[in-house]
C-alpha cells in the first residue's frame, strides 16, 4: 500500500519493516517499504509523496529521483557506478538523481567495499531495484491511460505511451505508484542491455563538485560538539605491551585532557585488532601530538623483537635448500614427474624471486570518531568494512553490537588497510574511557609502522623447455610469511610436470589484503620467468605464452575449493594486446616491451609495456597498453578507465620503489622521506585501454589491472637491457648498460 | 597560547593557540575548514597545499605565526562557487579517485597557472612535483591542468 518512508531513512523503520514483510513482498535479500499494515502509521508522512519501491530508491512529486549508495567509497568510484545500474533500468534522468550514502543498515545487504566483489555482488540486485520501480511506475501510467502496461516504456524520467505518444513524468506518477504493491521478485523484467543509454557512458563521480571544493567528506573531516583529539602510541616492535609510561608528566601537558594505558589485545592474540598502546587525549590535534613527543612508555617487547628482513632472507634460502619431505615444506600441488622433466629436458631455467613488505601508504591515515555512551556507541569511520568496525567495536566495548551505529564515510584511499578495523576498536575504547566524542588521528608514522603490510616473499623456481622448446617442467618453491600459493595458480594445469612447494616463516608482522592480494606479487613471479623460459626457449615471449595457455577454452579447477580458468578469455587479451601495442616493432636499444597477464578478481587482463632506460640505467615506462575482459558491461566507462590508469600507474608505483626494511623486530621506514612514492614525473606517459566486451558478467575493476604491471616493465626493462629483474622494487637493480 | 588573526579566504578570524602550531591544524580544528588534508606532516606530501600572498606552500609546515602575515587562501576559497577553470576541468575531466589529496593538487596547479598560463608537460611535472596521489590520477591531473589553460584562454577570446 503505502511506499512513504520518512526522510532520512530510519533504522528501526526498516528493521520494522523487514520483520513485518510477507515473502512475497521481498526483492532478494532486501526490505520492500511498503505492506499494507504499515499503511495507517505511515498516513502522516503519506503527504510527503514519496515513492518508495525500495530502500535503494526514492522518487518525489517533482520527479527528482533519490538513489542510495550502500557500499563504501573508497576511490573505486562505487558511488557513482551502482546508482548508475539503478538509474538504468529505472529509466531515469541522470541529471534528476541525487545519490546519498546510505549508514550500516542490514536492508541494505552487503556492504563491504573489498576484492573487486561490489560489481559482481550487486550488479544484478541494483538491475532488479532500478528494474521493480520502473515496473510499478509503468503500471501507474498504464493505468492512468486505462492501456496495457505493454504499450508503456519509460525513459529519461518518464512514461511514454508508445501507440498515442502520451507521456506522464514520474513525478506525476508517485502517488499512484505508491499506492501498488511492489512486484514479486522474479516477475520483473530487466532491460535488453542493447537498449541501454546510460551504462557504458562517462559519467564523472557524484561527489566530484564536493571534492574539488574541499568539502568534509572523510573520516578526518568529521566533527561533533565537544569532541577531543586523541592519539594512540603503539610499540613498533609488533606484540608487545606497555609496562609503565609518565603519565602524569604527559597529562599535566597543555591541552591534554587524558593520558592512559590500553593493555589488551583484541581478539585476543592477534596483531589487527586492538593492540596494546597509551592513549592521549587533547582539546586539539597539535596538543595531542605535541604532548606524545614527550611520552616515554616502557615497553616489554615480545617474542619477534630480534626479527630482521636480512634475517628471514637467510631462512627462506636455508629452506630453499631442505628435501622437499622436510617437516617445513608442504607440496601444494604435483603433476608428472618433475624431476624426470628437469633430468630430459633441453634447458633448465633456475631463477629466486623476492619482494620486500610494502605498506598500503593511504593518503588519508588511519582514523575515527567515536561517541560511547553507556551501553551505546556512535562511529564515524573511513572504513571497507563497517560491519567488521561494527562487530570488532561492540567486542571491545563489551556492549552488543546491535547497539553500535556506523555512519561509512568518504575514504581517503583503501587498498584494503581499511578492512581491518584497528583504528576504530581504539577509538571506541578511548572515548569509552571519556565518555565523550573523540577523534583519532594516525600520524604518518604510525600508518607506516603500524600497517598490515603486503607481506614480502621468496620463490625458488626451475623450469624446463623441451626439445620443442615447449615448456615441460615447472618446479616452484614458495617460502611466505603465512599465506601461499593456492594449488591453482597459474601455470597450474597448464604445464604437463609441475610441482609447487610451500614454506612460510615464523614471524609477528601484522599483514592483511592489499590490493590484488597474492596476484600483485604472484602475476610478477610467473610472468617474470615465463619471459625467462621464452628467452631459454628462443621464442617470442607473446608466441610462447599463447603456447602455454593451451588450446582449452574453459580449465576447470582443482577440488571443491578450485578456480576454473578461462583460457579463450586469456588468450583472446593477449592477443589483443600485442596487436594494439604494435608487439614486435624494432625498438633501439635502451627500449623494449614486456608482457604481462594475468587473472584475477574474476579480470581476464594483459598489458604491454615500453620502456627506455638510460646507459646509465634511468628507467622511464613510455607507454603501457592493457586490453581489459571484465565481461559483458562496462558500467561507468570514465570510471572504468580511471580504475585501469590508477591500477597501472599504482603497480609501477608499488614495484619501483617502495621497501620497508625490518630490523630489530620493526619498520625501520617513519615517513615518505624514507619510503618513496610515485610522482608525477615518473607516470607513465600513456596508458591506452582496450575494454574486451565477452559473454559473461560484469565484474570489478578496483583491482585486476594492478598485477600485470610490474612483469610487463621488467620483461620490458629485459628487452631493452638484456637485465633480468629478480627482485624488487626495480630500484635495487642497477639497470644500466653499454 | 598567543592570540593571532588571519586572514582566510577573504576573512578575518582570530584564533588562541600555540605560536608553533602549523596553520595545518588551525584550518582544521579551529576554523572548521578541513578542506586542507592532512598526509604525512613533513611536506612531503602536500595534501595541506595552501596559497599565502598567492605562493604554494605546507600548511603542516607553516607555523601560525608566520602565516599571520600573509593573506592565507584554501581550497574552499579557491572560487566561491567551485568555478574556478581548474575545480571545472576536474570536474569534467573526473579526475579524483578517492579525492584525498585533490585539494592539495588543485592549489598546486592553481599557483602554476598564475605564472605560466600555458605549461607544458615538463612545467606540470615540476610545479606538481610535491604532490602525491596515492590512487594515481597523474594521467587525469597532467590532463586537466592544460584544460583549464585552454578554458582560461577561451574565456579571455570571449571576452576580448
Amino acid at each position: 500500500m503505502s511506499a512513504v518512508l520518512q526522510s532520512p531513512i530510519d533504522r528501526r523503520s526498516f528493521l520494522r519493516l523487514a520483520a513485518m514483510a510477507g515473502g512475497g513482498l521481498v526483492i532478494g535479500h532486501y526490505v520492500p517499504a511498503a505492506h499494507a499494515a504499515d499503511a495507517a502509521a505511515a498516513g502522516a508522512e503519506k503527504a510527503n509523496g514519496l515513492f518508495i519501491p525500495n530502500v535503494f530508491i526514492r522518487i518525489a512529486t517533482d520527479g527528482s529521483v533519490t538513489i542510495f549508495s550502500a557500499r563504501p567509497e573508497v576511490g573505486q568510484g562505487i558511488k557513482t557506478s551502482l546508482p548508475m545500474v539503478v538509474a538504468e533500468e529505472l529509466g531515469a534522468d541522470w541529471r534528476n538523481v541525487t545519490v546519498v550514502s546510505g549508514q550500516l543498515d542490514p536492508a541494505f545487504g552487503p556492504q563491504f567495499a573489498g576484492g573487486s566483489m561490489s560489481t559482481p555482488m550487486s550488479y544484478d540486485e541494483m538491475r532488479k531495484m532500478g528494474a521493480t520501480a520502473r515496473t510499478m511506475l509503468v503500471q501507474a501510467a498504464a493505468a492512468t491511460w486505462s492501456v496495457p502496461a505493454t504499450e508503456c516504456v519509460a525513459s529519461g524520467g518518464a512514461v511514454l505511451h508508445t501507440p498515442s505518444g502520451r507521456t506522464l513524468k514520474f513525478g506525476d506518477l508517485v502517488a499512484k505508484a505508491s499506492t501498488l504493491p511492489v512486484p514479486a521478485e522474479g516477475s520483473v523484467a530487466l532491460k535488453d542491455p542493447k537498449d541501454f543509454v546510460l551504462l557504458g557512458t562517462r559519467v564523472g563521480g557524484v561527489d566530484n563538485p564536493k571534492v574539488v571544493t574541499g568539502q568534509p567528506l572523510f573520516g578526518l573531516d568529521q566533527k561533533r560538539p565537544g569532541m577531543l583529539y586523541a592519539v594512540y602510541e603503539r610499540c613498533p616492535v609488533w606484540g608487545s605491551r606497555p609496562l609503565g609510561a609518565n603519565l602524569d608528566h604527559v597529562k599535566a601537558l597543555p591541552g591534554v585532557r587524558d593520558a592512559f594505558i590500553v593493555d589488551r589485545t583484541v581478539p585476543a592474540g592477534q596483531l589487527t585488532g586492538l593492540v596494546p598502546g597509551v592513549a592521549i587525549v587533547a582539546d586539539n590535534t597539535w596538543a595531542a601530538f605535541s604532548a606524545r613527543t614527550e611520552l616515554k612508555v616502557t615497553w616489554e617487547e615480545g617474542k619477534f623483537a630480534k626479527s630482521s628482513w636480512d634475517d628471514f632472507a637467510r631462512q627462506a634460502k636455508e629452506i630453499a635448500g631442505l628435501s622437499p619431505d622436510s617437516s617445513s615444506i608442504s607440496e601444494a600441488r604435483r603433476d608428472g614427474d618433475v624431476d624426470q622433466a628437469l633430468a630430459a629436458s633441453a634447458r633448465v631455467v633456475e631463477a629466486e624471486y623476492s619482494y620486500p613488505f610494502i605498506s598500503h601508504a593511504n593518503l588519508e591515515p588511519q582514523n575515527c570518531l567515536a561517541h560511547v555512551q553507556g551501553d551505546r556507541a556512535e562511529i564515524w569511520a573511513p572504513t571497507q568494512n563497517p560491519d567488521g568496525a561494527r562487530k570488532l567495536a561492540a567486542q571491545v566495548l563489551g556492549i552488543p553490537a546491535d547497539n553500535v551505529q556506523v555512519t561509512i564515510t568518504r575514504i581517503g584511499g583503501g587498498f584494503g588497510r581499511r578492512l581491518d578495523s584497528d583504528p576504530v576498536a581504539e577509538c571506541a575504547v578511548i572515548s569509552q574511557k571519556l565518555g565523550v566524542p573523540v577523534k583519532l588521528v594516525w600520524d604518518r608514522t604510525d600508518d607506516l609502522q603500524h600497517d598490515h603490510y603486503r607481506p614480502g616473499g621468496f620463490h625458488f623456481l626451475k623450469g624446463a623447455i623441451d626439445s620443442q622448446g615447449k615448456l615441460s617442467a615447472w618446479r616452484s618453491h614458495h617460502v611466505s610469511f603465512g599465506s601461499n600459493m593456492g594449488a591453482d595458480d597459474y601455470p597450474a594445469r597448464f604445464v604437463p610436470n609441475y610441482l609447487l612447494l610451500n614454506s612460510s616463516l615464523e614471524n609477528g608482522v601484522p599483514q592483511g589484503p592489499w590490493r590484488a592480494p597474492g596476484s600483485n606479487t604472484y602475476a610478477w613471479v610467473t610472468c617474470c620467468f615465463l619471459d625467462e623460459l621464452a628467452f631459454a626457449a628462443g621464442k617470442d615471449p607473446v608466441e610462447f605464452n599463447l603456447g602455454l595457455l593451451g588450446d582449452k577454452d574453459l580449465v576447470t579447477g582443482t577440488g571443491h575449493k578450485g578456480r576454473p580458468y578461462n583460457a579463450a578469455r586469456m588468450r583472446n587479451v593477449v592477443r589483443q594486446v600485442a596487436e594494439k601495442s604494435g608487439w614486435g616493432k624494432t625498438l633501439p636499444r635502451g627500449s623494449g616491451m614486456g608482457l604481462g597477464y594475468y587473472f584475477s578478481h574474476q579480470g581476464y587482463i594483459a598489458e604491454v609495456a615500453e620502456v627506455s632506460v638510460t646507459r646509465s640505467g634511468d628507467l622511464r615506462v613510455d607507454r603501457v597498453v592493457a586490453a581489459v575482459d571484465v565481461g559483458s558491461q562496462i558500467v561507468n566507462l570514465s570510471g572504468a578507465e580511471n580504475q585501469v590508469q590508477g591500477s597501472i600507474t599504482d603497480g609501477l608505483n608499488a614495484a619501483w620503489r617502495q621497501e620497508l626494511d625490518i630490523k630489530q623486530g620493526r619498520v625501520v621506514q617513519s615517513n615518505f622521506h624514507e619510503y618513496p612514492m610515485l610522482r608525477m614525473v615518473d607516470a607513465p606517459r600513456k596508458i591506452e585501454i582496450h575494454f574486451i566486451k565477452t559473454d559473461n558478467p560484469p565484474t570489478g575493476l578496483g583491482e585486476p589491472a594492478l598485477p600485470p604491471l610490474a612483469p610487463a616493465v621488467c620483461n620490458a626493462i629485459f628487452a631493452a637491457t638484456g637485465k633480468r629483474v629478480r627482485q624488487l622494487p626495480i630500484s635495487r637493480t642497477d639497470l644500466s648498460w653499454s | 597560547m598567543s592570540k593571532f588573526n588571519l586572514q582566510v579566504n577573504g576573512r578575518s578570524h582570530e584564533v588562541d593557540v600555540a605560536p608553533e602550531t602549523p596553520l595545518l591544524w588551525v584550518l582544521r580544528d579551529q576554523l572548521d575548514l578541513v578542506g586542507t588534508k592532512f598526509g604525512c606532516g613533513i611536506g612531503q606530501c602536500g595534501a595541506c597545499t595552501v596559497h599565502l600572498d598567492g605562493s604554494p606552500a605546507r600548511a603542516c609546515q607553516t607555523p601560525v605565526a608566520t602565516a599571520a602575515s600573509s593573506k592565507i587562501t584554501t581550497i574552499e576559497g579557491l572560487s566561491a562557487d567551485g568555478s574556478h577553470p581548474l575545480q571545472k576541468a576536474w570536474c569534467e575531466l573526473d579526475v579524483a579517485q578517492c579525492g584525498y589529496c585533490q585539494a592539495g593538487q588543485l592549489m598546486s596547479a592553481a599557483a602554476l597557472l598564475t605564472q605560466n598560463a600555458h605549461p607544458s608537460d615538463q612545467d606540470i611535472d615540476d610545479a606538481m612535483g610535491g604532490n602525491l596521489c596515492r590512487c594515481a590520477t597523474y594521467f587525469r591531473i597532467r590532463a586537466a591542468i592544460h584544460r583549464a589553460a585552454d578554458l582560461v584562454q577561451a574565456g579571455k577570446e570571449i571576452r576580448a
